[in-house]
């Protein structure tokens, strides 16, 4: 058990490890990104990829790489790293492996907004009304979660405000589907709602970069303050931390952040909890130091599920959502009997 | 000397608590206390449960506001120092020493350098030598790689006791450090503190036992529902006078070698306290 290591060693061994880690999750993620540039109806030649990529012409290649395929493999890298940033500053913060946007209600609850924004036709009126609807949507259920939750939530409070929660807003979003004046747009509210990449423009990577870019940059900056929390919320105080401005940075970042991707793929779920979980031992448990290896991770398995969408051989197009919806369902389940099992 | 003119100085040198008031739930947890804690030593903090040392150590952190009376550290109001500045200079061990992660135990004595990143940058080396010294200190080396939450009790005290010392305070304030601890681990984390204490640290460690009390710390404070009942050396402090009064028991004092002992016997005939 005791394992003898000299300090001189082990100070080699870990930033080589750590060092390893981020490249092989960036090889991931340029791997998986240009796979998704090849990978659509029309055949395009491995070769001719790159040249499509950069070419200034009118040729079909050329403009189903750029104006098709790149925002899409762009948005699933934003909208992934997205998630999984905020599931991981999510879980420090609550210090709970089983926190996640989609389960505690946040995408839910931007998918609200989102429709709000849709459905009133304020969407129609500027396209910025559909990522600051469903950051506000965010923002707002995240509010009331921690209000729900208290001071210091256990598992079983967040976990049944969240259910609270994505039940009220799935139960708002289904009145707005059944009161829609127009049925197709209404079955276009719950295709979109399946969560998508496809058929996404460089117009949707311009909306919703901004608003992530903001939240990224407050969830990043959490680190420390998350390490810190690792030892309770006073030894964090101790350390010159304070909780009131870390609950709030994680609470808007994640809004931004998960607000933003909802708003142009929409609801995306269980890649914020799965990502943290299979990353967190190789970053030693450090959830400051999990905060950018989730964001790769994110992108990467974001970009890995969307490319498994279209090999799927099915009639029409499988959703996204529903993929990950499928896969990680699961691996809730059995995250929460391993919860049962042991205290954390 | 304008500090001699001063009927009632605030100390420029550690905390000083002057009228302090501080309530939990509506309770007055802390009622008129003037304190003075600085200079190299060990304090030991005694009373009943409920006596408000905790609270007291918490005031000090600025955790708690008072609703009187002042709080300073080092002639500045707590709540007017810099979170990082002050967490430089004052390390705190709470209660319990919780951990949420299984990070490995170099780590978590890592996290007591965060707040000289944050003011100074980070400096590897610096903090890699504080982690291997405090490590020592504690006697944990061989732990290093382990996971915090693999730790036994005593393990995991010292641990977190490490994790204070990286921080290198010229404070320490401990909570309990060695509630649940059996008696090897006791003297061991007692001997930490009284090391980092001939330092030249100022320690101030909230105990339930009197004997270690008497033994470690070159100063007692005796903290009786919220005020003072008695502050000074050892043997004055814990005297069977005081200790029927506050606690309630009739204890034996008495000496082995040089040093002091006070074990609680009995509890006292129906007092004042009983009768309340």
């Amino acid at each position: 058990m005791d394992s003898i290591v000299t300090p001189a060693s082990a100070a080699l061994r870990r930033p080589a490890a750590r060092t390893l880690l981020f490249a092989g999750l960036g090889l991931a993620i340029a791997v998986l990104f240009v796979i998704s540039l090849g990978l659509g109806t029309v055949h395009i030649p491995a070769g001719r990829i790159f040249p499509a990529l950069v070419a200034a012409d009118d040729s079909p290649f050329a403009i189903i790489i750029q104006e098709i395929r790149l925002p899409r493999a762009i948005l699933g890298a934003l909208v992934g790293a997205s998630l999984g940033l905020s599931g991981a500053a999510l879980q420090g913060l609550l210090r709970n492996p089983l926190a996640e946007p989609a389960i505690i209600g946040t995408s839910s609850s931007a998918a609200l907004g989102a429709v709000v924004a849709l459905y009133y036709g304020f969407a129609a009126l500027t396209p910025l009304a559909l990522p600051i609807f469903a950051i506000s949507g965010a923002v707002l259920a995240t509010l009331v979660l921690f209000a729900l939750a208290g001071r210091d939530p256990g598992v079983l409070t967040i976990i049944l405000a969240g259910v609270a929660l994505s039940s009220l807003t799935g139960a708002l979003i289904s009145v707005a589907i059944n009161l829609s004046p127009d049925p197709h747009a209404s079955l276009e509210i719950v295709f979109w709602l399946l969560g998508s990449l496809a058929e996404r423009s460089i117009d949707h990577v311009w909306l919703a970069l901004p608003f992530m870019l903001v939240g990224w940059v407050l969830l990043l900056r959490c680190g420390p303050a998350l390490d810190a929390l690792t030892l309770g919320e006073e030894t964090a105080a101790s350390l010159g931390f304070s909780l009131q401005r870390l609950r709030l940075a994680v609470v808007v970042g994640t809004a931004f952040a998960v607000g933003a991707g909802v708003a142009v793929s929409g609801a995306i779920g269980f890649i914020g909890l799965v990502v943290p979980h299979l990353l967190r031992p190789l970053v030693g448990h450090r959830p400051g130091l999990l905060l950018p290896a989730s964001a790769m991770g994110g992108a990467a398995l974001l970009l890995a599920a969307d490319i498994g969408v279209r090999l799927m051989p099915t009639h029409a197009e499988f959703k996204l959502g529903v993929l990950t919806a499928l896969l990680g369902a699961p691996f809730f389940l059995v995250l929460i009997l391993n919860t049962r099992r042991r205290p954390l | 000397m304008p500090l001699a003119l001063d009927p009632d100085p605030i100390f420029a040198d550690g905390f000083s608590l002057r009228g302090v008031r501080v309530s939990r739930g509506g309770r007055g947890v802390i009622d008129g206390l003037d304190l003075d804690l600085g200079g190299a030593g060990m304090v030991g903090l005694i009373g009943p449960n409920g006596a408000g040392k905790t609270t007291l150590l918490k005031t000090l952190m600025g955790f708690l506001e008072p609703s009187a009376g002042t709080v300073h550290f080092d002639a500045r109001p707590v709540a007017d120092w810099d979170r990082a500045a002050l967490a430089c200079r004052v390390g705190y061990l709470a209660q319990g020493a919780p951990c949420f992660w299984p990070m490995t135990v170099e780590n978590v004595v890592g996290l007591g350098r965060t707040p000289h990143h944050r003011r100074f940058g980070t400096d590897g080396l610096k903090d890699r030598a504080a982690v291997t010294a405090a490590l020592a200190a504690t006697g944990v080396e061989h732990l290093r790689d382990r996971s915090a939450l693999d730790l036994s009790g005593g393990e995991r005290v010292r641990v977190m006791l490490a994790r204070v010392l990286a921080g290198a305070p010229d404070v320490l304030l401990a909570d309990e450090p060695v509630a649940g601890l059996d008696p090897h681990y006791q003297l061991q984390v007692m001997e930490v503190l009284r090391a980092s204490a001939d330092a030249g640290r100022t320690v101030v460690v909230v105990l339930h036992d009197l004997t270690l009390a008497a033994r470690f710390c070159d100063r007692v404070v005796l903290l009786d529902r919220g005020k003072l009942a008695a502050d000074g050396a050892p043997i004055d402090v814990l005297s069977p006078e005081s200790l029927h009064e506050v606690f309630g028991v009739t204890a034996l004092v008495g000496r082995h070698r040089e040093a002091l002992y006070v074990l609680p016997w009995s509890l006292s005939q129906p007092t004042a306290r009983a009768a309340e």
